[in-house]
């Protein structure tokens, strides 16, 4: 998108305000299942959006392919397209490449753009270690020089789908309930302004990481600005945008762990700090010190999600809502319970983590973490009550 | 401690007219004045004095010269006398500076660089003493159509509340001002087809039955917020800011909180009654849906819903957002709104000036194609009826006026609300000085500010051809500016005179 | 063009067949039900047939239900209701056989909210009478800007724990927090307990440390009324879930009050 800055934020305002209700789901196990829970949920809140914008991020869906990078790309028209798969060419293997399927009969979907995906492999040359920084500069390239065009996801095995609508059409419209994950995260926006195009809709991506994000932070302008200094360009002029950027440089760049990257963000308070056993404590000072400007101050919830994981994080002093729940193999995080409950009418229990302290499915070892584990666990009347 | 400040006004008494009345020993609440009986003598501590001018305006003889103090520090172009006054003030205190009134530092004052156009020739001008002239306005979400079908029109139409005049009364709290004072506002907007605003104190019981003509608020605090109070109401208002003290909430002194106050409240009497800096059930666009929404629910969807937001820098895409999370009214106060107390840094530094909030929401809700579904009220330090038709031409469906109507009750700007004291019975809770605001004649006031400015605006609508009120809404090309620069004329929408 | 006459569409219109009648109770189907038709719906109802209980079933985030309701009538709702049940409400006893969400009896007038579960953030924000009583946990902010006056004063029984800011600002009534289900060692998980209060008493079982506690509050020793007030609640809170309420008894309270009713006159310069 030639213009992106122009087209995400058409007003010039200091930064695209919005607002929302976030769903995600995961099989510990790597069980998939199709996206029909993900819709049904997130349409359940829909009066947390406004229409104006919803998407949804899905993991393990292209288990033919899960070696080549997954381009999810929008062309608004013909020039757009011509034009990057011709830089597709000399950049990339394109193994395979096809229109992402969706139905025309779809209703509630605003002015659809051609949404193409095309499954990559980076040019032989490129080191295995270079290829993932190579697809981003890529990917950078396209979003900000190529007219009319934006790449929703560029991860492997994954994909975005997102546009102008409420979630649930957005999801109808791409026939996610054909395709089988074993995670999926889903965002209803409410943008403050209506000049909604389908690339500014959530989830927000970089590689296989994906953000949904509520909330607006008022530490913005910092937060921009130190990423900037380490080479990244805001160009959404959104709190999400600012969130990926810090999570891809703590954890890809910087190699920190998200139990570490979560005390970045939503950074535990100075009378906490001073009242931790000293080596702690030299820990969170020096990463406050360091990492200031990555502090996310004022509301937000988030849900973080890359191959294998999924995050919950709130701020911390929890100004957004985020509801945690289990149910056998399944991992459940949402803006409201409901929604939870909807999709799994016996959800074994459900508790609302503490701000700051982050939620971590873990595909690898089959477990969730939170250090704030519940005392009641869920509706079960006669759980724990021994030790009363 | 010794206290290094100097007295603010300086009282000159002329012996020769003063006539030992003590007049002005009983009016004075801060006990400036004083009389010796022994030696016959009238005596002043000037450094108690406030300036109110209520001595002076009470002095049988006109005995009586309020005027600021002549002292002068060495001249210092960056350090005034009120920064040297402040700073001591705080070196001796260690606390935050209070205030009342709204800001009174030279930020441009964009009313007085625009002016309005008169027909000339090529069309006629109207006289409103002769002619039907309109200032008949409805607040609330218009529908985008009405759909005629079977000789029946069929329409949408939400909760709307019609008005007289563009004029309304501010949000003035009882509490924040005395029971005279909020009851004469009641009836002067009954009598003058307008409507006042409770303010975040609530309404008293016995001054419902019979009244509707109200705005209820409905603040962080949710003092007296009830099903009866919100049903009560024509409008229901959310408050989330004001314009002297945008993102901080109000502490309505212990000892204001008498016991009509805790009643009206719903509180208990002789503590300090909070209001907090946001409303704890709205962290987000989509929160605050949610109170808007729980409002109508509990109104049945019988009253328009506003949301009162201070003027800040991104107040168009928050008015956007507003609308969208079905705000039927949007309302905005600038950088010179008035408040009955408020930190003096807050009111003196932040928030933007209402003319540009103005002009820049109704643009973005025309950009956005949804200015038919909010209407938008206007406040901050509006000071005649000119002021009042440029803002309707900048956009407004009508404006709050607070300090004016403090004013027309008394008010002298002496900005001492914080203290409890007020020398006009119009910011205080102690019955000896309120029992001095009679309603009837405060009442009686207000409603001859409310027709006089009504009466002008008809005179300058007539003068540019206008009979009625919605023809000059948002028309800027009514307006012309003089001395600004281009980024003001911008954000204006408005072009220079002789352009 | 005939007479003409104008017809407003604003109003939804009620789906009875939602509706059963049933042994003298009214149940009431929610699936997928728009939140305003459904209070409508439940509005026009109990005008109607002033029954003494309505059973609302399959409420999956439905919002403000008991909103603008006035009458004496028992709500019992099988789901997980939406923001904000009970908001406004004046008089009715609503018992939710699930979890409830946040805003949970936000500026509640008068009446009772039973939770055979968790409820979430600010729940009993505002309120200014009426009983909640939470049969687990509870979210951040708690109790918030409670207040009373004269013969109103609201109680917010919670079973479990709860998270921070809990009883912040809080201007009068009763918080109590029983801590069930927590060990002896284990403390209590808010943090800024009663930040900026100025009126009213929180009561705690269990461990809460020093730091946990705003600045604007005090421990105070527990008199015997305050026991039989405990008592009191412990009772009402075992009939309501099913407890031994002599358990709840078994454990040391602290009682909270606030240091003064002005927290904030000494921070001006006058």
């Amino acid at each position: 998108m030639e213009n992106l800055s122009r087209k995400q934020n058409p007003y010039n305002d200091g930064k695209v305000i919005d607002s929302c209700g976030l769903f995600g789901m995961m099989s510990l196990k790597g069980n998939t299942f199709s996206g029909e829970d993900a819709m049904t949920a997130i349409a359940n809140m829909n009066i947390r959006g406004n229409g104006l914008g919803g998407g949804l991020a899905a993991y393990g869906i292209y288990p033919d392919r899960p070696d080549q990078y997954a381009l999810h790309i929008m062309y608004e028209n013909g020039r757009g397209r011509e034009e990057t798969e011709a830089f597709l060419k000399e950049s990339f293997e394109i193994v395979f490449n096809e229109e992402v399927p969706h139905r025309d009969s779809a209703t509630g979907v605003v002015n659809p753009p051609l949404v193409w995906r095309y499954f990559v492999n980076t040019l032989g040359s490129i080191k295995e270690e270079d290829q993932d920084d190579y697809v981003v500069e890529k990917v950078m390239f396209i979003n900000t020089k190529i007219h009319d065009t934006f790449v929703f996801s560029s991860g492997k095995n994954m994909g975005v789908f997102k546009g102008v609508g409420f979630p649930e059409n957005i999801g109808h419209y791409f026939c996610l309930e054909d395709y089988q994950g074993y995670l999926w995260t889903a965002h209803a926006r409410f943008p403050t302004n209506t000049q909604a195009w389908w690339g500014g809709a959530h989830p927000f991506s970089i590689l296989d990481w994906t953000v949904v994000h509520n909330g607006e932070i008022s530490s913005y302008g910092t937060n921009k600005n130190f990423l900037e200094m380490y080479g990244y360009f805001c160009t959404m002029f959104t709190d999400t945008e600012v969130m990926a950027y810090a999570v891809d440089l703590l954890i890809r760049q910087h190699h920190l762990p998200i139990e570490l990257m979560a005390k970045v963000l939503a950074a535990p308070l100075w009378s906490e700090i001073d009242r931790m056993p000293e080596d702690e404590k030299e820990v969170y000072t020096a990463l406050r010190q360091v990492y200031a400007g990555l502090l996310l101050n004022g509301p937000f919830t988030v849900i973080i999600a890359h191959q294998g994981e999924m995050i919950g994080l709130g701020d911390r002093i929890r100004l957004r809502p985020l509801v945690a729940g289990l149910h056998k193999d399944m991992l459940y995080l949402s803006s409201e319970e409901a929604p939870m409950r909807l999709v799994c009418r016996d959800l074994e229990y459900s508790w609302i983590p503490k701000g700051g302290e982050p939620i971590i499915g873990r595909l690898e070892t089959n477990e969730v973490i939170y250090q704030d584990k519940p005392v009641v666990v869920g509706m079960d009347k006669n759980a724990n009550t021994s030790s009363a | 401690m010794l206290t290094h400040l100097l007295p603010e006004f300086k009282i000159i008494r002329d012996d020769e007219r003063c006539i030992r009345c003590e007049v002005c020993v009983r009016q004075c609440g801060f006990d400036v004045h004083s009389y010796d009986a022994e030696e016959d003598m009238l005596y002043a501590d000037e450094n108690k004095c406030v300036g109110c001018q209520r001595c002076a305006v009470m002095c049988p003889t006109n005995a009586l010269t309020i005027k600021p103090h002549d002292y002068e520090y060495r001249p210092n172009a960056n350090w005034s006398k009120e920064h040297i006054r402040d700073l001591n003030k705080q070196a001796e205190t260690g606390g935050v500076i209070l205030t009342g009134s709204g800001n009174d530092k030279p930020y441009r004052i964009y009313w007085d660089h625009l002016v309005l156009n008169a027909s000339q020739v090529t069309n006629p001008s109207i006289d409103p003493l002769r002619e039907p002239m309109e200032l008949r306005t409805y607040l609330g979400r218009k529908p985008d159509k009405v759909e005629f079908d079977n000789n029946q029109v069929k329409v949408d139409m939400p909760a709307q509340v019609m008005i007289e005049t563009p004029i309304i009364f501010s949000a003035l709290s009882y509490g924040a001002i005395s029971y005279q004072a909020w009851k004469a506002l009641l009836e002067a907007a009954d009598e003058g087809g307008t409507l006042c605003n409770t303010g975040e104190g609530g309404w008293p019981h016995e001054l419902r039955p019979g009244k509707t003509r109200v705005i209820a608020q409905c603040a962080s605090g949710r003092f007296g917020v009830d099903l009866d109070y919100l049903n009560s109401a024509s409008i229901v208002e959310i408050k989330i800011g004001q314009g002297a003290k945008p993102g901080i909430g109000g502490h309505l002194p212990g000892e204001k909180v008498s016991a009509d106050v805790s009643r009206t409240r719903m509180i208990p009497e002789g503590t300090d009654a909070i209001s907090p800096a946001p409303q704890h059930d709205i962290y987000s666009i989509e929160d605050l849906s949610m109170l808007i929404y729980a409002l109508k629910e509990a109104t049945h969807y019988e009253k328009p819903i506003s949301v009162k937001i201070s003027a800040v820098h991104n107040a168009p895409a928050i008015a956007s957002g507003m609308v969208r999370a079905g705000a039927d009214i949007i309302a905005l106060d600038g950088l010179r709104g008035g408040t009955g107390a408020a930190p003096k840094i807050i009111r003196d530094n932040v928030g933007i000036p209402i003319e540009l909030a103005l002009a820049a929401v109704d643009q973005r809700l025309r950009n956005e194609g949804i200015r038919n579904q909010a209407s938008i009220l206007v406040a901050g330090g509006f000071r005649n009826s000119g002021d009042i038709t440029k803002a309707i031409a900048l956009g407004a469906d009508a404006v709050y006026v607070g300090t004016a109507a403090l004013v027309a009750m008394g008010c002298t700007l002496c900005q001492k609300c914080y203290t409890g004291i007020c020398n006009w019975g119009i910011c205080t809770q102690d019955p000896y000085l309120s029992k001095r605001l009679n309603p009837e004649i405060a009442k009686r006031r207000l409603v001859n500010l409310i027709r006089g400015w009504s009466l002008e605006i008809k005179e300058m609508l007539g003068g540019m051809g206008i009979n009625a009120l919605e023809s000059l809404r948002g028309n800027r090309l009514h307006l012309r500016a003089i001395g600004l620069d281009q980024w003001e004329l911008d954000v204006l929408g408005v072009r220079g005179a002789g352009d | 063009m005939g007479r003409i006459t104008l017809i407003n569409t604003s109003r939804p219109e009620n789906d009875m067949n939602r509706v059963k009648f049933e042994n003298g109770r009214i149940r009431f189907d929610a699936d997928r039900l728009f939140y305003k038709d459904l209070n409508f719906l439940l509005r026009d109802v109990l005008k109607e047939h002033k029954p003494e209980i309505i059973s609302i079933h399959n409420v999956y985030g439905q919002r403000y239900i008991g909103t603008n309701l006035r009458q004496n009538v028992k709500i019992e709702i099988y789901g997980t209701p939406g923001n904000d049940l009970g908001a406004f409400m004046d008089g009715p006893t609503i018992e939710v056989f699930g979890n409830a969400q946040d805003g949970c009896g936000n500026t509640m007038n008068s009446g009772e909210i039973v939770v055979h579960g968790s409820a979430g953030d600010i729940t009993g924000f505002a309120a200014r009478g009426g009983e909640i009583f939470v049969k687990d946990d509870v979210g951040y902010r708690v109790g918030i800007h409670m207040k009373e006056y004269q013969g109103k004063k609201p109680t917010l029984v919670i079973g479990g724990t709860a998270q921070d800011f809990l009883g912040e600002y809080m201007a009068g009534g009763t918080l109590i927090v029983f801590g069930l289900y927590m060990s002896e060692e284990q403390r209590h998980r808010a943090d800024f307990i009663g930040t900026g209060m100025h009126g009213g008493t929180i009561y705690i079982r269990g461990k809460v440390e020093e730091h946990q506690l705003g600045k604007e509050l005090g421990k105070v020793e527990m008199k015997d009324d305050d026991w039989a007030l405990m008592e009191e609640y412990a009772y009402k809170y075992a009939e309501h879930f099913g407890y031994n309420h002599k358990q709840i008894l078994n454990r040391d309270f602290v009682k909270l009050v606030p240091l003064s009713l002005r927290p904030y006159g000494k921070l001006y310069a006058y």
